[in-house]
Order: C-alpha cells, then sequence, then structure tokens
C-alpha cells in the first residue's frame, strides 16, 4: 500500500526548465509565477491527487470522496480566510523558507535537494501553473 | 505568524532544548503494535504466517550438501536450534569480509568460502529462506549488537544517514520515524522503523523480502534514488537501526501490510 501512495516519481511534470524567478516579500511571495491565472478546479484535483500534489498524504481537505487522508497536519477547511493569497503562494513554493524544520515539501524548488531519483531530478514537485492552481483553490476554501 | 501542527511544536521545542526528538527506551514501540489486529494475527500465528513456507524451505537447504566442498549448513553449524541468537547480532563486523555485514551477505559469505558455490542473488527466495529460518532461531531474544569497534563506525555513519534529507520530497528517516511516528501518512500508519520483525511477509510483495527491500522502498518513497542491495551504505543503515533498537525482542518473521 505504501508503494502506491508514496510519493511515487510517476506523475511529476515534464518540464526540466529554469523556475520561474520570484520575490519573497515579508512572509509571502506577491507577484504570480504565471501570467495565466490559477484555475481552482484544477487546483482540488492537484491537491487530492497522491502522485501530483500529494497533500492529501499529510493534510485533510473537504474533499468528501478521498477516504485515507493523512493526520500529519491541519485541515484546509477555511485556509482562505487564515492565509492571503501571496502567504499560501510562500507555503507551497516552500515552505521551509519560514520553518526549516518543517516536514512539508518545498513544492517548487530544485537546489539544494540530495540523491533525488533520476526521474525527478531538477524538476520542482509542482510546476509554477500547478502551484498557481492549488493557491486558487485553497483560498477559495474561507 | 501561526504555527499550527504538533510536528511543528515538536520540533520548535526541541530546537529550543526542551524535548528529545529521540525516541525514547520506553516508549519504543514494534511496527507490528501500529498494525491492525487482523494483521497482527496472521503474524501471531505459525499456521497462518505466509513467511513461515520461506522458513520450512530455508530449514531444508539448511540440511543440503551443496557446492564444490558437497558440504550443507548443518555439516558445519549442526542443527540450526544451535544458531539462537546469532539474527540478534547482526549486522556484524567480519575479519572475513574486512568490513561490517549483514545475515544474508554471512550466509552468503559461508556459500562462497566453504561450500565454494555460488552466492544467492539479493531477494533470491533460497537466501531469504536461509535467513528467515535462522532469524526464527532467535524469537523473543533481545537485539544485541556486538561492541565492535568497526560495527560502531558503521552506526555512526547510519545514524547520519537516517538524519540526512534525501530525494526530490526532501525528507530524512528521522522526519518521518520519530517527529511523525504513530501519525497517519494517507491510509499508512507511520512506525518507529524498527528492523524487529525481518525478513518480513508482506500483503503488498505477496513474498518474503529483506530489512534492505524495505530500506529501499522508504527511499523511492520519497523519490531519491535507492542504493544498490548489498551497498554498504544500506548495511551502515541497517546497523544503527540495530542499535537504536537495541534490547528490543526479534520477532521475526514479520507480517506487515
Ligand atoms: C509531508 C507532509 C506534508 C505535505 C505532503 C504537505 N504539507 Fe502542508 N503542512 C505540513 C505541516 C507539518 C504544516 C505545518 C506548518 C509547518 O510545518 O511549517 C503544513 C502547513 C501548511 C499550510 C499552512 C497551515 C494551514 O493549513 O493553515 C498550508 C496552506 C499547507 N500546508 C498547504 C499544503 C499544500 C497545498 C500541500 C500540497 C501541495 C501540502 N501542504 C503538502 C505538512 C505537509
Ligand atoms: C515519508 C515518510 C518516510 C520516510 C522519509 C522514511 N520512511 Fe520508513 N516507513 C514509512 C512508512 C509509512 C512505513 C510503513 C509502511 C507500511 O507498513 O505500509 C515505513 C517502514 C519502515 C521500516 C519497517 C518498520 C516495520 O516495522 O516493518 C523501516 C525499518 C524503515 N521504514 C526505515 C526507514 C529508513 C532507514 C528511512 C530513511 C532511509 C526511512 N524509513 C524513510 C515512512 C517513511
Amino acid at each position: 500500500m505504501f508503494a502506491a501512495l508514496a510519493f511515487s516519481a510517476a506523475a511529476t511534470p515534464a518540464i526540466c526548465a529554469p523556475l520561474a524567478a520570484f520575490e519573497v516579500v515579508n512572509d509571502g511571495i506577491p507577484v504570480a509565477l504565471t501570467n495565466a491565472p490559477g484555475d481552482a478546479i484544477r487546483g482540488r484535483m492537484i491537491v487530492g491527487n497522491r502522485q501530483i500534489g500529494m497533500c492529501m498524504l499529510c493534510h485533510q481537505a473537504p474533499i468528501a470522496e478521498d477516504r485515507f487522508q493523512g493526520d500529519i497536519s491541519t485541515n484546509f477547511a477555511g485556509v482562505g480566510a487564515r492565509w492571503t493569497v501571496p502567504q499560501l503562494r510562500l507555503r507551497i513554493v516552500n515552505s521551509r523558507q519560514i520553518n526549516p524544520a518543517s516536514v512539508m515539501p518545498a513544492f517548487y524548488r530544485t537546489d539544494g535537494l540530495e540523491r533525488v531519483t533520476a526521474t525527478a531530478r531538477d524538476k520542482p514537485i509542482l510546476d509554477a501553473q500547478q502551484v498557481e492552481d492549488v493557491v486558487s483553490w485553497l483560498v477559495s476554501l474561507k | 505568524m501561526r504555527k499550527i501542527g504538533v510536528a511543528t511544536r515538536v520540533i520548535a521545542l526541541a530546537m529550543l532544548g526542551f524535548v528529545s526528538l529521540a525516541v525514547a527506551q520506553s516508549t519504543r514501540q514494534s511496527g507490528f503494535d501500529f498494525m491492525q489486529p487482523a494483521t497482527q494475527a496472521l503474524q501471531k500465528d505459525d499456521t497462518q504466517n505466509p513467511a513461515m513456507l520461506w522458513v520450512k524451505d530455508g530449514q531444508a537447504i539448511w540440511a543440503q550438501r551443496d557446492g564444490a566442498t558437497q558440504k550443507s549448513c548443518a555439516d558445519c553449524h549442526g542443527d540450526i536450534k544451535r544458531t539462537r541468537g546469532v539474527a540478534a547480532r547482526y549486522p556484524q563486523y567480519s575479519a572475513e569480509a574486512k568490513g561490517v555485514i549483514n545475515l544474508s551477505q554471512q550466509i552468503n559469505q559461508c556459500r562462497t568460502t566453504h561450500q565454494q558455490a555460488k552466492a544467492w542473488p539479493a531477494e533470491d527466495a533460497s537466501l531469504l529462506g536461509v535467513e528467515t529460518a535462522i532469524a526464527v532461531e532467535s524469537r523473543g531474544q533481545p537485539l544485541a549488537p556486538p561492541a565492535q569497534s568497526q560495527l560502531v563506525d558503521a552506526q555512526k555513519r547510519g545514524e547520519a544517514a537516517f538524519d540526512r534529507r534525501i530525494g526530490q520530497v526532501d525528507l530524512s528517516c528521522r522526519d518521518c520515524h520519530e517527529s511523525l511516528a504513530g501519525k497517519r501518512l494517507g491510509g499508512n500508519i507511520i512506525p518507529q522503523g524498527h528492523p524487529t520483525g525481518y525478513p518480513i511477509y508482506r500483503l503488498e510483495w505477496q513474498a518474503v523480502g529483506s530489512l534492505q527491500r524495505r530500506l529501499r522502498n522508504c527511499m523511492t518513497a520519497v523519490r531519491s534514488e535507492p542504493y544498490p542491495y548489498g551497498a554498504s551504505e544500506l548495511v551502515d543503515l541497517e546497523a544503527y537501526l540495530a542499535n537504536r533498537a537495541a534490547g528490543m525482542q526479534l520477532e521475526s518473521p514479520g507480517v506487515r501490510p
């Protein structure tokens, strides 16, 4: 069961392009990573997918059809009222810039990683558009 | 800034030096304790534990003459019951191998040197059979890594690896098996990661597998490149795990989901 649910590498984004540049201001990233706006419906799918967003391994969310939600961290219900868009963006891009000891992985980062498997090397877990999609779903959860 | 999540709080406290993240001796629990009653029942009953088929094979191989010398394990070691305690002491330093080796490597060393037979490949059913048959004889024995300076060095290297964040997901063994042990990672309860049940029968594998197979699974899980079977890095981790679990009872063959 573990192999199937673990952060299995099958569906990492097929891009190898350099990461979009972004600037951290206070505890957020104010400017979107892409020109196209995020799509909340795609965001919900990414969050719920074990191979893509894998958020539900640790979090819970109002996704009733998911029966195996983790209990390592918070429930996303109300997360859009807890944080602003820039704050959410930084937490997904690299929550370890806020708390280096956090177990939450950085989803938009390729540097400083060790022994990354070949199929995932030099790729972030989520691409820029996927980060924006996730942010736009989370912020809708007021 | 708001900080949410028990893990965060524990880590924050640990950084302030208030609590230790190390699993305290008294709170150590085998993976068995984290399992569903139905899976526990499979492990507890030898007539139901599928790994006992491997044990039977291993016991038969113990008595079979093999290799150029046509000797059996029994010819040198006598009744397999005399191996009581052996599995609880591996990995250990071997002067013959000039390094720290695990039990399966010791078995293969006996094959190549004393039987002059071919070494079995990693995860070969015969190798797992003999290893499991030896491990069964040590059931209930406390893990007791011997005091050897070379082994201490391996344990230290293993501990460093246990603490190192690896893979695209960038997590260490300790992140999961200490800070998050007992928590639910999706549908799976994260155990403390003790090696006390190995080799195990894993329902997902439909087969018996070694501790190295388990460690490689955990490495793949965080999208890191697993070390090849037999790599010294894996033996170092096994040596650290055995020491971390020293005094806990061997319960091979475990059954895991
Ligand atoms: C391996 C575990 C893990 C995974 C996977 C994970 N998180 Fe987290 N997350 C945490 C933890 C632990 C915290 C608590 C804060 C900290 O540790 O810094 C957290 C905090 C958060 C927060 C702020 C707390 C809140 O809910 O108000 C947000 C938002 C968040 N995560 C979103 C996500 C999203 C979106 C994903 C997937 C794309 C994700 N997380 C994947 C462990 C994880
Ligand atoms: C992302 C979390 C995670 C990381 C990182 C991780 N593991 Fe695990 N590990 C697990 C889970 C979950 C299981 C149990 C799987 C199951 O039973 O389905 C497990 C099982 C184990 C077991 C078997 C315990 C038993 O009772 O059968 C050992 C030993 C182990 N891990 C060691 C390690 C080592 C060493 C590392 C680092 C190289 C590591 N793990 C990294 C999550 C992790």
